[in-house]
């Protein structure tokens, strides 16, 4: 069940919007953080608080990859692995991860601690090569400031 | 001398907060505006030749100019911050230094199409940027730069902060109104435009970050201030977001026009670790690629279109001569073919073989007629979408081809890398 904070944000949510169908995206955000991910349970809760036919819900879920499907990890690390931090070594860079948590792209490690997922440009190509761990970017980086950044999180 | 005027806060601390914007003249160009007729404001934006800086670089002031003149019609004006192509970082940095900017020039274009709602649709991934928008709002409710009688005026406006959820397609204007309305972001298709059928099917102002704020400036310093900068066509101060193999790569505030090979060289401190410059793509993926010969191309809409490939964002990506041109469209390509919605079959299908091809080629395992596939594949996409997300793999493509055609043909025919002898 969702908490009453949560359904009072969903209120609040629908007072921006002129349709209720338009509260999808932010409410599955609310969902995504009470659950950790987006639960088929919380959809129908949305569309409940809503008062809209849950399919509707359902087929935006689907649509949009941050809406994560399944559980992550404590910390999600996102890789940036497209051109511009390509150029800069953007695959070395996830292999340094990958090889410091002992686990592959789109894996979790055994302990929930990390997930691990490779991403198309996250809008940093300035400060490239660069990795986004849950909501905070990290840029500009090496081997070192890898390690550091992770041992930081165990 | 240029005066940077976008991001003329950027280094300032606490940039992002109100005190901060309005100790730097912050919301006089609202105030301004208020005592302008809406006309008289499309008229100066228009007389400014400000032109959009999300990618299509169409007249901001004609576009408002199409909203109906019906008072009584409940319009929108929704900003587009879902900065998706790779290589282009320009919105983001305004957000988290400068929300009140936009937030301003927003406030300003909404008054100027009688919009009393607005949205900002910020990539989800922009946490940051998207906290501190909702913050500044906060901070200009209370100042009543937002809310009921604006700055005494009769004009009422509210702004909310809508988040996406990581797809790349919402940057399309038509997708991104399916997307506020909750839906899966498939692009509409056009006619009817947006200022006539928009968001909740009611006449909508669509306009980038960048756009909207070069809008307080336009109204504080004058029409023919901004036109006075860089070409008569395309004018006004413009952001330059380099990243790729240069010693110096960033976010550069220049006038429109500046030569490419200026803001590498010059802004951008040259090509990293002595190497030598293979290519450059100016716009953000999508923009084909140039190399050495057109360095000295004024990088504005015109100029650009001129030598087949187009301004964009204004994202320049610096690829050096220890890149692979195949490897570089591999991964160009894995991006578009990831980001299809899946609305319209030859980008869906199309781009789902080209990719696949593509892989196997720089895998060393092409086979001979590989070229003519894929060139056969670019005909069959090309132009036959809703949206421009197919043509713009399209022209990234042929962008390749027609300047690095022998790397496509070395890899098919050895088996390995022409660059750095990869299988």
């Amino acid at each position: 069940m969702l908490s009453e904070a949560a359904v009072n944000e969903i209120k609040e949510i629908r007072k921006r919007y002129v349709t209720a169908r338009s509260c999808i995206m932010p409410c599955l955000y609310v969902i995504q953080r009470e659950y950790g991910y987006i639960t088929e349970d919380g959809m129908r809760e949305i569309a409940k608080i809503l008062d809209i036919n849950p399919i509707l819900v359902f087929e935006v879920s689907t649509f949009y990859t941050m809406y994560n499907k399944k559980p992550v990890g404590k910390y999600h690390v996102q890789v940036c692995t497209n051109i511009s931090c390509s150029i800069l070594d953007g695959e070395h860079i996830l292999d340094v991860i990958s090889k410091k948590l002992g686990i592959k792209a789109k894996e979790t490690t055994p302990d929930k601690k990390f997930t691990l997922s490779t991403v198309e440009c996250l809008g940093s190509c300035g400060t490239a090569p660069m990795m986004q761990i849950n909501d905070k970017y990290y840029e500009n980086l090496n081997d070192a400031k890898v390690e550091e950044i992770l041992n930081s999180l165990r | 001398m240029f005066e940077p005027v976008i991001l003329k806060n950027i280094n300032v601390a606490d940039s992002h907060k109100l005190s901060t914007y309005l100790g730097s003249g912050g919301y006089q160009g609202l105030k301004k505006a208020l005592d302008m007729t809406p006309d008289a404001l499309i008229q100066m934006v228009k007389d400014s030749g400000l032109r959009g800086r999300g990618g299509a670089g169409f007249s901001t002031g004609l576009k408002w100019s199409f909203i109906p003149k019906d008072a009584t019609l409940q319009k929108y004006l929704c900003c587009n911050a879902d900065e998706g192509e790779p290589g282009t970082f320009k919105d983001r940095a305004i957000m988290e230094y400068d929300p009140h900017q936009l937030i301003e020039g927003m406030a300003i274009a909404s008054y100027a199409i009688g919009a009393d709602t607005s949205y900002i649709y910020i990539r989800g991934e922009f946490a940051l940027a998207a906290d501190r928008l909702e913050d500044a709002i906060k901070e200009a409710y209370q100042k009543k730069y937002l809310g009921k009688n604006i700055l005494g005026s009769n004009f009422n406006h509210d702004m909310y902060v809508h988040r996406g959820a990581g797809a790349y397609i919402c940057g399309e204007e038509t997708a991104l109104l399916e997307s506020i309305e909750g839906r899966r972001a498939l692009p509409r298709i056009k006619p009817p435009f947006p200022a006539h059928v928009g968001l909740f099917g009611k006449p909508t102002v669509i306009n980038n970050v960048e756009t909207l704020a070069c809008i307080p400036h336009i109204v504080n310093r004058g029409a023919s201030w901004f036109a006075s900068i860089g070409p008569a066509k395309s004018p006004g101060p413009k952001l330059y977001g380099i990243s790729g193999s240069v010693n110096k790569p960033g976010l550069y505030e220049l006038p429109m026009g500046t030569p490419l090979r200026e803001i590498i060289y010059t802004h951008a401190g040259g090509i990293k670790d002595g190497k030598k410059l293979k290519a450059v793509i100016p716009g953000g993926v999508s923009a084909p690629m140039l190399t050495e010969k057109d360095l000295d191309t004024p990088m504005d809409f015109d100029s650009l279109a001129a030598k087949g490939t187009m301004l964009g964002s204004g994202a320049v990506i610096v690829i050096d001569d220890s890149m692979c041109i195949v490897k570089a469209a591999l991964i160009t390509h894995e991006f578009f073919h990831h980001e299809s919605c899946g609305k319209c079959t030859p980008c869906r299908e199309g781009l789902d073989w080209l990719v696949k091809v593509m892989r196997r080629i720089e895998h060393g395992q092409g086979k001979e007629g590989d070229i003519e596939l894929l060139e056969k594949l670019c005909v069959d996409i090309f132009g036959r979408t809703f949206c421009p997300l197919g043509d713009g793999a399209v022209m990234a493509l042929r962008g390749a081809f027609n300047n690095f055609r022998e790397e496509f043909d070395f890899h098919i025919k050895n088996k390995r890398c022409m660059v750095n002898g990869n299988r």
